[in-house]
């Protein structure tokens, strides 16, 4: 089996894992870091979003050899100790999740559309969650939340 | 997903050396189609040669009358690139509008074409604007390339490593998207050149991408909507399913056409 070498939230990890292990299998099962979610088996869902490199990808439809010598961001990394990110802030003080499974996914998504956008507008933050679904249709206060921070 | 052989190529050169030494050997360049297939087992190669971190493939550039895409380029990058956008800008909206942000931050053109999807955005610009596929051994014409549904003339062990795009007068991109897939239902590509104008169409017929011969011959001695209009694609041929029947369908790229037309007479 391959070994990789992955940079998770600043911390390098060093594995052997088989070929067809999925990234997100990989940082689930292989580094202990459940916060990035399986929600599909169909590449469509968002809810296991990451950062690799810097740019929010979806990691069930990478292989963790394909990210041997990345960097990667989960949810688990974005917070600075007990000061949430502002985008997690935001989220919870506009209520933009109801079951909470596809929060991560979704705060991955914005945090990067925020990267890439600095102003934009709701119907930009609409068509840029194109990728991220909330089985509990919670889309209005999660743009809410988003809009928030892009307007801070 | 089945099991498999993994390289990681370091340089085209070494991508097909191990391409040729298998039978058995799949490129994979985005993986934004290839894994999602190999997750539902309906492709089970036993070798992956992954070209994704091949630098030499990601260049965009100006090449006398035409920009040239590097194979690896990924949509994103496309849709950003400041050359795309100055001088065929219609072919960077389309990059923009493929997928989601996260396909498009994996996704690459050479992958997409390669794959030749019958409902794919890059193959109508390919048809569209007369592009030149390069592959480590010669250059076909987009109008060679797609030979029909998810099949081109590529041989077993060929690498696509740059695509050239002439540069238009004008172009647009018309896509009605499925709304859950984002895959056209119906898009169209006009590109107007000097002397002629070219119109493709993906999304619709079942032997995927076409040229649209008879509204490409209506609109270069006329290009009015009002003559757009009066060209109707033959439902004969086009695709039917839970999405849209073959008469819908047809409708659709009608509709498409004339806005496109609309939008560049605009």
């Amino acid at each position: 089996m391959p070994n990789i070498n992955i940079n998770i939230n600043g911390k390098d990890y060093s594995a052997t894992t088989e070929e067809r292990q999925l990234l997100v299998n990989f940082i689930r099962d292989e580094v202990d870091l459940t916060g990035t979610h399986v929600g599909c088996d169909t590449s469509q869902c968002g809810s296991c979003v990451i950062h690799l490199n810097g740019k929010a990808i979806k990691s069930c439809t990478m292989l963790a050899v394909q990210a041997d010598g990345a960097e990667i961001l989960t949810i688990e990394g974005v917070a600075e100790g007990d000061n949430l990110h502002p985008m997690q802030e935001a989220f919870r003080e506009h209520h933009g999740l109801q079951c909470g499974f596809c929060t991560p996914g979704m705060i991955m998504s914005a945090i990067d559309i925020i990267n890439r956008i600095p102003n934009p507008d709701e119907q930009t933050v609409r068509e840029e969650l194109e990728g991220n679904l909330c089985r509990c249709t919670g889309y209005q206060n999660i743009v809410k939340a988003i809009l928030s921070v892009a307007n801070k | 997903m089945y099991k498999f052989k993994y390289h990681k190529a370091q340089s085209v050169d070494e991508a097909k050396k191990l391409l040729t030494e298998s039978n058995e050997a799949k490129i994979l360049a985005g993986g934004q189609t290839l894994i999602p297939t190999m997750k539902q087992r309906l492709a089970s190669p036993e070798i992956l040669i992954d070209i994704g971190n091949i630098k030499e493939l990601q260049n965009i550039d100006k090449k006398n009358d035409s920009i040239a895409i590097g194979a690896g380029s990924k949509h994103s990058s496309v849709a950003a690139s400041n050359v795309v956008i100055s001088h065929i800008p219609a072919l960077a909206e389309l990059a923009e509008n493929i997928g989601d942000p996260h396909v498009r931050h994996m996704g690459t053109i050479g992958g997409s074409i390669s794959n030749n999807d019958p409902t794919a955005d890059y193959p109508a610009a390919c048809l569209g604007l007369g592009a030149t596929i390069k592959t480590v051994e010669r250059e076909i014409s987009a109008d060679n390339f797609f030979t029909g549904l998810f099949e081109t003339c590529l041989n077993e062990d060929e690498i696509v490593i740059e695509v050239g795009f002439p540069i238009p007068k004008k172009s647009c991109y018309m896509k009605f998207p499925n709304p859950a897939s984002r895959y056209a239902m119906a898009g169209v590509f006009i590109a107007v050149f000097n002397s002629s104008v070219k119109v493709a169409v993906t999304g619709a017929s079942e032997n995927g991408v076409f040229r649209w011969t008879k509204m490409e011959d209506v609109l270069s001695s006329n290009f009015t909507v009002s003559e757009a209009e009066n060209i109707k694609l033959s439902p004969e041929g086009v695709m039917s399913d839970i999405h849209g029947d073959s008469d819908y369908r047809a409708n659709l790229v009608n509709v498409m056409a004339k806005r496109a037309v609309e939008k560049l007479n605009g």
